[in-house]
């Protein structure tokens, strides 16, 4: 079916089976692949995007179920919590893989969008169903108070 | 892994050859060659200078070229560093790219062939790459003063400006092509320490910005062309299964499906994109031939990896009679050790894609062992090594997953794409990509084992025999590595870490068994002191116990001839107030060990929530490996590994009903996650020694500095891991 989409703030129109996942329609259909596939059952954050700006697993979100839905994804995501995160993961050399780290960012700046200047345990509920396998969350952990620092700056 | 490949190569030259016979592409002689064969040197561009390891473009972007897998260890920046430091460029104006697949000029020099792992990556390439870069660097001046009409001696570089006291001054692109025509240095000059202006500092991870960002073409599953198919395979749900029958009717009539076809090892779906695969592989029916399969449930199989530690095995030490000194001793210390399989979980799962033309072939991977790779698409495809070419992508983690000895995703590709062909499809990239339930459910796992220790304690307390018997199943023993890895029949990759110990125990006898299974294994991060260091610093803690000694003075009597161990040893205790009381509610625990050449010492602080679940609050680490090439890197290393290994000891387990995995994806695998992370700190020595690893010595210390420090509350130690069996998680 026809599916129109608005992402990163560009309409979008594709034509996909309604049950297929948000996350393949972007990483296949639109070729936009910094979204990352981890798990496909919504318990590893990797393909964390922005739906009217709250985060959600787009492998556990239909495409039927989004006609007209504004999307935002690690490629179009910006504005003062965004920037702030991406300068303190640099700063502190975040990644190892990287492959979750899209996932974390879309986390971290939906986390400091509402909560600019969250506790260790704000910090903990809002990344707990984020993965990183290289166990960089010792320096995320850090990289988000230094976001908040730069925000509050 | 691999790591005992790092004695000298003329001494394992016929293995090696046997190494390299596994398939039957021709690898040639190993050349360590500087000078790039000259077809590469005539396809460089106009102002290009080209180098195996270096390029430097006209834009004044240097070029560093990883011949090692850069899976998110840092490889990559820290060869980088030291092109950069030689070279003297400035750290904004470098990149890092994967290395072409050619084991003439980009074998890792301890293995023979190109490949990554045992945390080789900075003890193979350090000398190296400073040529290089070196090298490159006198070409420069040489080009300079050319050009310039000085004497060479008068000019320098630094921060990637070369200059001249008369005023004269040019970028190292601007002199790149004339660089590329001066002679290569035989031996050139290498800086001295205190010359260094990035090693031993920290230097920005070169792949942070693509990583932060999203950026296409980084990983495997990113790969993208126009033409691309994507195929997702049903593989046997038993190891060792195989294909009876299957009927594809409901499969192929999904939109966008393209074919589905029979390979060696199931059933692929072949389609448009990756969705209507995954979705068309539930529609398959499929039955399955498991005469051969492993059917035992994982119970089934510790019960018979404990009967073989009951009873003698292969010995790989032996000091003296071990039961004598047992029968004579005042007291006998005994332990059963259980560790489970263990999947290593790469947040990218297994995933690899080809194009093969019927006389060409080009893979796009993480390819963590290239020649390997190489050679079994060469072999499989029937095409010349030559035809073969490898684009090694950044791996969304490893763990040792992506070095395999079989290769076997490249072998399930390369079938694939024989299998099209014989289909009469015409030529087009195809990518496999397994999905998390594929990659956990595939086998590879870490072997699970059991231990069976007896100690000797004479009426003062002093250890009078060790003896210790491993049962696992082999890593090595049945694949390629064997003939190069296995001594005598002794698989030392299963016991490293404990027949090796320093400790100075008077007499340590060392048996082990191989348990025969369908189930394939393979390194963990690690490798076998994954589960050596966990039995090895949990009975000196026992020991110590029973001496009334403290842990830290009791292993520093220990390890008189260990002065490096001992050192970190006293670091780490000494950073984490080990001669005060823990804050109240804490308790500590330390564990110290040895691997890949480098010395990792751990002190845990741990509490008890109300539930009786234990919390890793703190961790202090310290490490010594060698020359420090980027502290902030070895930091990093040794947080993930703290992590990585804590996540394993804390809940996680592979098992087996009736032959079938049960834990398929992180809901019953459940992985780290942030709130269970510790606050670390990671003290590092300073050293002139060469570097050694980094990439896996942080992982060993964990289990067991947390496992002492839950024995320092409740006097009990764990034996069978995950602590999920012992009700503390």
């Amino acid at each position: 079916m026809s599916i129109t989409l608005k992402i990163n703030g560009e309409t979008r129109t594709i034509n996909a089976d309604p049950e297929s996942p948000l996350l393949w329609a972007l990483r296949d259909e639109l070729g936009m692949t910094g979204t990352k596939f981890g798990c496909g059952i919504a318990s590893c954050g990797a393909c964390t995007v922005h739906w009217d700006g709250v985060p959600i697993r787009s492998c556990q979100t239909f495409v039927g179920d989004m006609d007209g839905a504004e999307i935002t994804t690690i490629e179009g995501v910006n504005g003062k919590a965004a920037d702030a995160v991406q300068a303190a993961w640099n700063e502190l050399d975040v990644p190892q893989c990287g492959y979750c780290q899209s996932g974390q960012i879309m986390a971290a700046t939906a986390l400091l969008s509402e909560t600019p200047k969250p506790t260790d345990e704000d910090i903990d509920a809002a990344m707990d169903g984020n993965v990183c396998r290289c166990a960089t969350y010792a320096r995320i952990r850090k990289a988000i108070h230094l976001a908040a620092d730069k925000m509050e700056a | 892994m691999l790591h005992l490949l790092q004695k000298p190569l003329e001494a394992a030259a016929p293995s090696r050859r046997t190494f390299l016979k596994m398939s039957a592409g021709t690898v040639g002689g190993l050349v360590l060659a500087m000078n790039l064969p000259r077809t590469a040197q005539a396809a460089a561009g106009e102002g290009e200078f080209i180098q195996p390891f270096v390029h430097i473009r006209p834009d004044n972007t240097v070029v560093v070229l990883s011949k090692h897998l850069d899976k998110g260890q840092g490889t990559a920046t820290g060869l980088t560093t030291l092109v950069a430091d030689e070279l003297d460029a400035s750290w904004e104006q470098v990149i890092a790219e994967h290395a072409p697949s050619n084991p003439q000029v980009y074998a890792n020099t301890l293995f023979g062939v190109q490949g990554t792992g045992g945390s080789t990556a900075m003890a193979n390439s350090f000398m190296q790459y400073r040529q290089a870069g070196a090298a490159a660097k006198a070409m420069i001046v040489a080009a300079a003063a050319q050009d310039w009409g000085v004497p060479a001696g008068e000019i320098s570089v630094s921060d990637g400006v070369v200059s001249h006291a008369s005023g004269k001054s040019a970028t190292l692109g601007e002199l790149a092509g004339l660089a590329a025509q001066q002679d290569v240095p035989a031996e050139p000059v290498l800086k001295t320490p205190d010359q260094w202006v990035y090693i031993g500092k920290s230097f920005p991870r070169v792949d942070v910005k693509n990583k932060t960002v999203g950026a296409p073409n980084t990983y495997t599953m990113d790969f993208q062309r126009d033409d691309l198919l994507v195929a997702v395979v049903a593989r046997s749900p038993r190891f060792g299964g195989t294909l009876k029958s299957f009927d594809a009717t409901e499969a192929k009539a999904v939109p966008g499906v393209v074919n589905v076809l029979q390979i060696p090892n199931g059933v692929a779906v072949i389609a448009e994109s990756t969705w209507p695969a995954i979705k068309a592989r539930d529609l398959l029916e499929i039955e399955w031939d498991d005469s051969a399969a492993e059917t035992r449930s994982s119970d089934a199989m510790m019960a018979e990896l404990k009967d073989m530690t009951a009873k003698p095995g292969l010995k790989v030490r032996e000091d003296g009679d071990a039961d004598a000194a047992l029968e004579g001793s005042a007291r006998v210390i005994e332990a059963d050790f259980e560790f489970p399989f263990l999947a290593h979980g790469a947040m990218e799962p297994l995933d690899a894609a080809l194009l093969y033309d019927g006389e060409t072939a080009e893979l796009w991977l993480g390819s963590q062992i290239q020649t390997i790779d190489h050679n079994v698409a060469a072999t499989i495809l029937e095409v010349p090594f030559e035809k073969v070419k490898i684009n090694t992508l950044w791996a969304g983690g490893s763990f040792g997953r992506r070095a395999q000895a079989d290769s076997h995703p490249v072998a399930e590709v390369a079938f694939l794409a024989k299998a099209m062909q014989a289909a009469g499809m015409d030529p087009a990239p195809v990518k496999i990509v397994w999905t998390r339930e594929d990659d956990m459910a595939g086998g590879y796992y870490r072997p699970m084992s059991a231990h069976k220790i007896k100690v000797g304690l004479d009426a003062d307390n002093n250890v009078t025999a060790f003896k210790y018997h491993i049962a696992a199943k082999s890593i090595i023993k049945g694949t390629p590595f064997e003939s190069m890895l296995m001594k005598d029949g002794v698989d030392h990759n299963m016991t490293e870490g404990a027949h090796d110990t320093t400790y100075a125990f008077p007499l340590m006898n060392m048996d082990q068994s191989y348990q025969e299974t369908q189930v394939p294994v393979l390194w963990w991060r690690s490798v076998g002191h994954t589960h050596t260091a966990y039995v090895m610093e949990t009975m000196v803690d026992r020991i110590a116990k029973e001496a009334g000694k403290d842990p830290v003075a009791y292993r520093l009597e220990l390890l008189k001839d260990d002065p490096r161990k001992a050192n970190v040893l006293k670091l780490a205790a000494e950073k984490a107030g080990w001669d005060t009381p823990a804050p109240e509610g804490r308790h500590r625990g330390v564990a110290v060990h040895k691997s890949f050449g480098s010395y990792v010492a751990e002190v845990a602080e741990v509490s008890f929530r109300d539930d009786g679940t234990v919390k890793v609050e703190k961790v202090v680490a310290a490490v010594d490996c060698g020359t420090p090439i980027n502290p902030d890197n070895i930091r990093a290393q040794v947080e993930g590994g703290i992590g990585y290994g804590l996540g394993a000891i804390l809940r996680n387990q592979v098992t087996l009903a009736d032959g079938v995995v049960e834990e398929t994806n992180f809901d019953t695998y459940e992985p780290i996650r942030i709130s269970d992370m510790p606050e670390i700190e990671v003290h590092i020595v300073a050293s002139n020694e060469a570097p050694t690893g980094i990439g896996e010595p942080g992982t060993p210390p964990i289990g067991p500095a947390v496992a002492n420090a839950i024995a320092a509350a409740k006097d009990d130690w764990v034996t069978k891991l995950p602590l999920t069996k012992a009700g503390l998680v």
